[in-house]
Parts: C-alpha cells; structure tokens; sequence
C-alpha cells in the first residue's frame, strides 16, 4: 500500500511540543505531510473519550504529545495525560482496533529534531498498518462506539484521575496503593465498563436477548445476565418483550 | 444578524515567499472560500504588516465579520497582534482563531508543494470548524494586594526587594539564614577585579536594612502560600512561630548549593582538597596554607559526570582565583597589609578581619614560624588549571583569561576519557594526567587541589515547588515559563523567579534577574488588578456531583467547595489546563475555549476529505 496516505490527528500541548514543532520549522527538519496539529493548552485536556471519538470517526492515527513528566507547565498534568492515554489504548484494544495507532510522546520545546523524528516514525508505523479497519466494519462503528461511551462514564473517569493519587501521595488515610495492583484493578474495571456500554449500545435500537448480546461480546452467558442485571438495576436497560421463552432487553433512551 | 449566524472572514499569509514558495497560496484561499460561514477569505503578502492589519480591520467593518481566522506563522509569537487587531476594530479577541500554516507546514514540508497545500487546506478547514464554535468571553477584573514577598535574601533576592520597593510597594524579605547575603557570603573577591565581596555585600544590605519599604524576616520560611495573582495569603514561620500576611505577588529567590564531590578526585581524603567555594572561604578568611604549587580541576561532577548540565560560572571563577594567586599570593596570605584585596574591605571592619585572621593562620598552620613562612611565601607559585574547555563567556572574561596566560598560568586540557586522576600518598596529592598535546602521561604534585563543581538546587526545592504549584526542570531548578520570552515569570501568574534557583548564574546576571523579576511583579501592584485570560473551566453546578475529584487534579488550587457542596472555580487562579475538563466524572465541567465540542469539531475536520 505505497499510495496509501494516512490521516493522523495530533494533539500538541501549547507549552512544550507545539513549540517544539515550531522548532522544527524554523529548524527546517522535514516530516511526512500526514498529520494535522490541533493546539490544547495542556495534554491533560485530552479525554479517553476524544481520542476513541476520532478512531471511530476514522483516524487512522492520533498521537498526544506533551511536556517531559516533570517538565509540566502544570505542575503535573502530564501524568493524567499519561493514564488517559493508557484507557483510550485499553479500549481500543477492547473494541478490536491496534492499539498501536494511538502514540503518546514527550517532546519538549527545544526538541525541534525530535518532533520531527516521533512524526516521521509514527506515520511510518501508521503507513505498516495499512487504513483504519473501522470505517470498513460496521460492527467495528458499534465497538468504538462502546468505547466512546464507556471513556465518558463516571467509573473509569474516576479511576483515571485519582490513580495519580492513590499510587503517589495515597489515599486520606495516606495508604499508598500498589501501582500494580492499581492497573489491575483498573483493567478489570475497563473491560466491565466497556461490556457495558456494549451491551447498551448493541440494545439501543433493537431489542436483544441475553445470548445474543453475549455472542457479541465474545462472553459466557452468565457474565453477560450479571452485566444486564446491573445495567437494568440503574435503571440503563429495560426489559422490551418476551420472544417465546426468551426475554429481550433494550436500552433505555437517556437512562441514567 | 441573529446570534447564530457565523461570518467567518479568512486571512491567509504569503509571508514574502515562506509560505507562499511552498504552499499554493492563492488556490488554499479559493477552497476557502467553499467552507461554510466563510463569507470573506483573501491573502495578504505580510498579514502582521501594517496594510495587512488594515485589511483585518476594514474587513471586519465591511463584511459584517464575527469570527477571523488568520492562516500564518505561529499563535505562539503572533496571536496577540491579530487578537489585538480584532479588538480595535470591535470584535472580542475570544472571536480570533490562529492557523498555523508556517512553522508546522511550509517550513516542514518544502519539498512537497502538492501535499503541503492539501495539508494548507485541511488546515484552515479545522480552524473554520474551531471559528464557527468560538464564543465571545469576557475577561474578569479582580483586585490586587499591592504588597510583595521575596523568598530568600541573597544578592538576587535583596536586588529583587530594593526594586519593587523603590516603585513604592512594601515588600517583606523571608530570608531562612540569620542574616542576609545568600551564596555570596562564601565569596571572598569578585571577578574579574579583586573586589572585596564582603564590602559589595555591606552595601547591598545597608540599603535593604535603611529601606523603610522593606520588612525582614530572617530565621524564616514561608511554609504555606494559597491564592491567586494579586492575591496570595502566605503564611511565614519564624523559628516555630506562624504568621499570617497577604501579599499580591510572590519572587522567588531561593538560590543555591555547591555540588559536593564526594568520592571525586581525593575530596574528603586530604583537607588540601577542597571546592571552589571552600577555597573563596578560606581566601576570604585568610586561612590559606602556604604552597608552592596549587590545581584548579574543572568540571567536577558537571557535564555529564554528575550532573548533566555545566555550571557555566566555575571557569570564570577559577580563572580569577588562578589570577590572583598568580599575581597576589602574598597577599591572600595577609601578609601584607596594604594589599587590594584588604584596601577594598571597608576600613571599620579591618580590626575585626585582621584579628580572625591571625587566629585563622595560627589554627591552621598549628605554630609554624611567622618567619619562615614570610619568607616562602613570596616565592613563585605553580598555578594548573585542568579543564575539558574554559568557558569564558562574556568580553572581559575573555580578556581575563588571556592575561591569565600572559602569568604562566597553565591550562592544561583533559578529555572525559582521560580524566586526571589524584591520589593521596601519606598526606601529599599527586595528579596523574594524559597531557594531550604532549601526548605522554605527565605527574604533578600541588599542595592543594580545588575541585570546580557545579552550583546546584537547594535541598529544598522541590518542597517549595510543590507549596507554590511552579515547576522544577529536569536538573532540579525552577523552570520559567518560557526560556527566551518569559525568562523571570512562571507560567503561574504572580509568582516570579530569579537568581541562582533557576540556574548557575553570576553576581551581575542575579542582579539583572532580581530587578527583572521586580519590574514583572510589579505590573499587577501598579495597574490595581488582573484580568486573567478567559480560558478558565466553568462548572455546571446541576451537573456536579460535588465528588471533589477536580478539586484534587487542579494544580494551582483553583477549584474549591461551595456550602451547597458543588465545586467552584475561582477564575483568577484557572490558568485553564484542562485537567478537571478531562476528569470530571459527571462531565459536569466546561473548558472556556477549549471545550470538547470545539476540539473534536477542529479535530474531526480532519478527517473529511477535500472536496473539488
């Protein structure tokens, strides 16, 4: 695929590596035309949930890139950045697409050389590849759509941003909690999160039975009816009808 | 016009040939004109130039424009010549959108005009999708305290306080030693003439000390600061004792301490090898042994041997310590009385100095004849300096150095392969060294060794830096907001940085940032208020959980609880990062002009392919 000229979002923190790819200009090092810069004051801003939003709207790439860890121009933004990025790459891997196309990078303002070195190797990594296989794949739509939603969800938000804390400083009774332990837990979490917000999105048009949803997530039956019986305990899915024997559920518009 | 209706007018820079020679300008400004709400879009040869700005503010009057866009070099450096321009011809300066189509394109991608101008396109085609979403804001005006702190009170401190109090602010110096003067007080001469350091000192300080404008507090540390600009409420604590004050800007200039080389080149073996500083003490204090031959070694434990950095202000140190020995042994030795170095001093203190210095000698040499060392010391001294390259930066240093050499001093040069290497054989110090220009191993055996070593941050640092939210760099300084714009401010608002905290720096170059950051800190003492950026995050109070988690990720403790229990922003302290944006669990947070919706807008334009 030598024609194939892939689309790669990168998101630039104002302080550190968009200056450092203004150096690069001003240095004169080129880098492949591919990849479109958007400016945020800070890489922290950037969620999970925008990062999967443009993979399921058809990024071939997208790579955040921010300050040196220390170099923070807010303090220590960059370590959130750091575990955002780790769930947007938990939930591609989730929803089926390489988590390789997601790239996060540390370039400071005086790296001019080598912000033009991380582009030209990602777009070389993304050009390996080939397209994203989500706009080909309906299925694959729905998946990051799963996704999306589940990044947006107050569990895994939650998760991300007090592990910062809760591995460094600790907890208020000044636990610290294995950082190890931590990623456990949290991986755990993403893959529930993640089935469930399958499970919603998969049940937001059409009715479904609890085999069926378990099908599409790849689960055995019984994990998929304790997700089900979560989601309909908040008040997220609700029973439609009954198919002969065979309950269906769909989910309900602006549940909770 | 309703509200809704978005006139978008397109300004796209040709930059004599910098854009223009690798980007097709004139067909990016026609696919312009296709995008939705583009109602105007032209291009200019120097939009930053005067017709170019005109053309901005006529356009914006005849084509009933509300949003601008201007395709050109970089926000970084011309944003605010374009905001401003916005502002003069009415529009708010929140209407204005930057794309950077220079820097980031044609200087990035000059050997491919096509891609770069369907890059151009793309482009402009995210900054029209951020214009259309761009809402007016409104800056706040908060009040200011027009008092100022200075942490610590050496010369960069004290340089710092004299300043901001002579433009009639008070200002209190908290000083953690018993007494003024920083690093400086280790000092005994300033280069690159024998200037007595101590004398330089006194006079600094009698102004701090007759200042009416400055209030002291020595034995002290600020140990809590919260606020905002124009607003801090410090708390100070003077031998366990707390005090409250509010001040409106905090400068800090906490300085520095010498590297100490333990384990290097025989440090802490032989008493005869001491650090750069420890040698100044003893010059200073009169306590210098009586030698024949004595070694400077460079670059100890900097430039990649410890530390990564160099210290930048050792070789000329050493340089002017080797001058003076050359020229002035006898001297350093107080021997004789009418010497530079103790005509300098000021005549009231020379009882005092003479009286420690005999005590000094004595101590040191434990009861050698008077005599006898009279008459040694006069004989010629051996003075090597060791170094990997001397750095005498600056013109007068280069002139130093050279008249250095015209003294036989000997610069001896030694690569980090071939370090010299010193031992201590019963007392006595021997270097063996590869002489590169010999090309032959070599040996010498000095009576004392002074070891340069690099300045470094204070143990205390990082502490400070995390009670005042401003950053340290990678080697444990504090780190400015920008190295070359905003060299003396952080990216904090109202809290400003100088002298040897930030960085190896000499006496001149701490004054310089003293005053520096005085003149920076007093903008918002003189002007009465601050209007901060409008970039501040905006919680929706019937969305907030109230769960505190963006009260914990905000790095400048910008986020607090209401008595209802929901999060508030204070605006004045938001510096508009994002972090609670990206971490409210509820979503229940908005980033002024960094919103998700416009960022996935800009970003998802992206995506589309060009049409026609």
């Amino acid at each position: 695929m030598s024609d194939f000229e892939p689309k790669i979002v990168v998101f630039l923190c104002n302080w550190c590596s968009y200056a450092g790819a203004d150096l690069a200009g001003v240095s004169r090092y080129q880098y492949p035309t591919n990849i479109r810069a958007v400016r945020v004051m800070c890489s922290t801003r950037i969620s999970a949930h925008i990062v999967l939003e443009l993979f399921k709207e058809g990024a071939d790439g997208v790579m955040v890139s921010g300050c040196h860890i220390g170099d923070c121009h807010y303090i220590n933004g960059n370590l959130f950045t750091e575990r955002r990025v780790k769930l947007a790459e938990n939930l591609l891997k989730l929803a089926g697409v390489e988590p390789e196309r997601l790239r996060l990078e540390w370039v400071s303002a005086a790296e001019g050389e080598k912000y033009s070195q991380v582009i030209t190797s990602f777009v070389n990594k993304i050009k390996g590849l080939g397209p994203t296989p989500v706009l080909k794949d309906k299925k694959l739509v729905t998946r990051m759509a799963a996704a999306v939603d589940a990044a947006k969800y107050f569990r895994l938000k939650t998760l991300t941003s007090k592990e910062v804390k809760l591995t460094g400083k600790g907890n208020v009774y000044e636990e610290v909690i294995d950082p190890k332990e931590y990623d456990l837990l949290i991986e755990r979490a993403i893959e529930d999160e993640y089935q469930k917000s399958l499970i919603l999105t998969l049940s937001n048009h059409q009715a479904r039975s609890v085999k069926e949803l378990a099908k599409e997530l790849g689960e055995p039956t019984d994990r998929t009816l304790d997700h089900v019986v979560t989601l309909r305990a908040m008040n997220m899915l609700a029973l439609d009808h009954i198919d002969g024997t065979t309950p269906k559920y769909k989910a309900i518009a602006g549940g909770a | 016009m309703s509200d809704d209706e978005k006139r978008i007018g397109v300004f796209i820079c040709h930059c004599g040939s910098n854009i223009a020679g690798f980007v097709d300008v004139p067909a990016v400004t026609e696919y312009v004109k296709t995008l939705p709400d583009v109602v105007f879009a032209t291009r200019n040869l120097y939009t930053c130039a005067d017709d170019g700005l005109t053309s901005i503010k006529e356009s914006i009057k005849e084509h009933n424009l509300n949003r601008v866009v201007v395709a050109a070099c970089t926000p970084r450096t011309h944003a605010p010549l374009f905001q401003g321009t916005c502002q003069e011809a009415g529009l708010n300066k929140y209407l204005f959108t930057f794309v950077n189509i220079r820097d980031q394109c044609s200087w990035v991608h000059m050997k491919e005009k096509e891609k770069a101008t369907e890059k151009a396109k793309d482009l402009l085609r995210m900054g029209v999708a951020r214009a259309r979403l761009l809402q007016p804001q409104e800056e706040v005006k908060v009040g200011v305290t027009p008092s100022a702190v200075v942490i610590g009170g050496g010369i960069a401190g004290m340089s710092a306080a004299l300043s901001i109090a002579d433009q009639g602010f008070p200002v209190r110096i908290v000083e953690k030693e018993s007494e003024l003067g920083g690093f400086v007080r280790n000092l005994s001469s300033i280069y690159q003439e024998r200037q007595d350091a101590g004398a330089l000192l006194k006079t600094i300080i009698d102004r701090v000390r007759g200042n009416p404008n400055i209030e002291l507090s020595l034995n002290s540390e600020v140990v809590s600061a919260d606020g905002f600009v124009g607003n801090y409420d410090i708390v100070i604590d003077t031998k366990g004792q707390e005090k409250k004050d509010k001040v409106g800007v905090i400068v800090l200039a906490t300085g520095t301490k010498e590297y100490i080389p333990k384990g290097l080149y025989g440090y802490g073996q032989s008493p005869n090898v001491v650090t750069l500083t420890e040698f100044e003490r003893l010059v200073k204090e009169k306590k210098l042994p009586k030698m024949t031959s004595i070694a400077f070694i460079q670059c100890v434990g900097s430039r990649g041997q410890d530390k990564t950095y160099c210290s930048r202000i050792c070789c000329n140190i050493s340089v002017k310590n080797a001058m003076n020995l050359a020229e002035n042994y006898k001297n350093m030795l107080g021997l004789e009385e009418t010497g530079a170095v103790t005509e300098a001093a000021a005549p009231k203190e020379a009882p005092a100095e003479g009286g420690d210095r005999r005590r000094g000698r004595r101590g040191r040499r434990g009861g050698a004849e008077e005599g006898e060392e009279e008459a040694s010391a006069g004989s010629k001294l051996e003075v090597v300096i060791f170094n990997r390259d001397i750095m005498a930066y600056g013109i007068d240093h280069e002139l130093m150095y050279n008249k250095a050499r015209e003294k036989k001093v000997r610069l001896v040069r030694y690569t980090p392969k071939n370090l010299p290497k010193v031992t201590v054989e019963g007392g006595k110090l021997v270097i063996d060294y590869w002489h590169d220009t010999l090309q032959m191993e070599r040996k010498m055996n000095p009576d004392m060794i002074v070891l340069a070593t690099p300045i470094t941050s204070q143990a205390d640092a990082k502490q400070i830096s995390m009670m005042l939210k401003v950053p340290l760099g990678q080697d444990g300084f504090f780190l400015e907001a920008h190295v070359k714009l905003r060299p003396v401010d952080f990216a904090t608002d109202g809290i400003f940085v100088c002298g040897t905290c930030k960085g190896p720096a000499d006496i001149p170059e701490a004054v310089t940032q003293g005053t520096a950051a005085a003149s920076r800190a007093c903008i918002p003492l003189a002007r009465g208020f601050v209007q901060p950026e409008a970039l501040s995050a905006f919680i929706d109070s019937d969305v907030c959980s109230g769960c505190g988690t963006c009260i914990e990720v905000c790095p400048f403790s910008a986020i607090r609880k209401t008595e209802e229990g929901k999060a508030e922003v204070t605006i004045a302290a938001c510096k508009g990062c994002g972090n609670c944006g990206a971490t409210c669990p509820e979503n229940a947070i908005f980033m002024n002009n960094y919103s998700d919706e416009q960022l996935l807008a800009e970003a998802k334009a992206a995506l589309q392919e060009v049409k026609g």
